[in-house]
């Protein structure tokens, strides 16, 4: 079976963890840790990911800026993205979308919807 | 002479001709049977190849409607059958959305409750409700407020969405909050859709409690925007909230308190031991 690699990218380690409970229901992911933007970008320029799923506000640098970075990188302007934050609005929505984002997670998080964005962007079977 | 010569020859042709007619039906009569008797044979043949034993027409058709009675019979039962087991499908389906809703509200119950004693640290006991009240149920202004034993008060010791400070200082018995810190009972404001913010009058208080204790209160004055009304989950994580979280404050205290004591106490016996 093939082995996606996943990194989460959450200042909340209580967040964090929901999400890797989560995720570990889908057989075959490797699931990376980052405690914010720029440990994120930190792992992401030493592992290739298959999927990032990243919280918005976070400190030192926010989600956003993340997409941006990691959307202008050739070697990961493709890759799957799922932005978790607290806002609801559609403004918020489309900006994350327009940034790059491939899909959008408002909290409090559902781990359905986890799942579901999951299996959608890494085409796995339901 | 040759009249009775004539008459004599036209009574033989006559003759002839008759003989010839009889023999024209009689072939025509062989012709017919032949026909007849070459179908009788291919029927038989088909009917061996079919398996079907020989017999009388009425035989055939009894048989046939036997065999379709049968058939019948036997389309009804699989068609049954297929009911049964289309319905037990439906209910393996419901069953399997149900197990899923209570694996997932397990799980949410389970990394709050991981999360929560976790650390003996106070500031983070209190830093991981905040986290749970946000992410798990969608609280969007809310406050952690504890019991000052000494005079019966109950003081926000950490908020979200607004400062702690202008929270006011609540007497047990007091209002709401001061109500429901001294019944121990769990408040829901009666109309989510048209509450006012009122920082005497919460949106929810759920009071902090180690068995029938109350050590402090939760209270939420608003939820994120996209959360109109609460789910069955967050009922369980309140009612969760109420005992572990309790638990993690006073545990997180307790070892603050030992922790500074034994600070003291080190500090003492270096002192004299120099």
């Amino acid at each position: 079976m093939a082995t996606y690699k996943v990194l989460i990218v959450e200042d909340s380690p209580t967040m964090r963890q929901l999400i890797v409970f989560a995720l570990k229901r889908l057989r075959g992911l490797q699931i990376v840790e980052a405690n914010d933007g720029v440990d994120g970008l930190k792992k992401l320029s030493t592992e290739k990911f298959d999927l990032i799923l990243t919280d918005i506000n976070m400190p030192i640098m926010d989600g956003l800026k993340l997409v941006s970075l990691v959307r202008n990188d050739p070697g990961y302007k493709d890759v799957p993205i799922v932005i978790i934050t607290t806002e609801g609005a559609n403004e918020d929505r489309e900006r994350a979308l327009a940034l790059g984002a491939n899909e959008y997670i408002t909290k409090p998080i559902q781990t359905t919807k986890i799942l579901e964005s999951a299996r959608r962007l890494l085409n796995l079977p339901g | 002479m040759n009249e009775d010569e004539h008459r004599r020859a036209s009574s033989r042709a006559e003759e002839f001709l008759q003989v010839f007619k009889k023999g024209a039906e009689f072939t025509q009569e062989l012709l017919k049977e032949n026909e007849r008797l070459r179908f009788q044979v291919l029927k038989l043949q088909e009917e061996r190849k079919k398996g079907v034993p020989v017999g009388s027409d009425n035989e055939i058709i009894a048989k046939l409607q036997k065999r379709i009675e049968e058939l019948e019979k036997e389309k009804a039962e699989i068609l049954d059958r297929i009911k049964e087991v289309e319905a037990e499908n439906l209910d393996f389906a419901n069953r399997y959305v149900d197990i899923e809703n209570e694996n997932n509200m397990l799980a949410n119950l389970y990394i709050a409750s991981y999360q929560l004693h976790s650390t003996l640290d106070f500031n983070e006991v209190l830093q991981i409700i905040l986290e749970i009240i946000i992410n798990l149920i969608g609280g969007e202004q809310f406050a952690v407020m504890l019991l000052d034993e000494k005079t019966n008060t109950l003081r926000a010791v950490a908020s979200e969405g607004f400062e702690k400070e202008e929270l006011p200082v609540v007497s047990l018995g007091d209002g709401i909050i001061g109500t429901m810190a001294k019944t121990g009972e769990n408040y829901f404001v009666d109309e989510l859709e048209s509450y006012q913010k009122d920082l005497h009058s919460p949106m929810v208080c759920i009071p902090l409690k180690i068995k029938e204790h109350v050590i402090g209160v939760i209270v939420i004055y608003s939820l994120l925007e996209q959360k109109s009304r609460f789910a069955e989950v967050d009922y369980e994580l309140f009612t969760l909230l109420a005992g572990h979280a309790a638990t993690a404050i006073f545990s997180s205290k307790l070892y603050s308190e030992s922790e500074r004591k034994l600070t003291t106490i080190q500090g003492f016996i270096d002192l004299m031991t120099k």
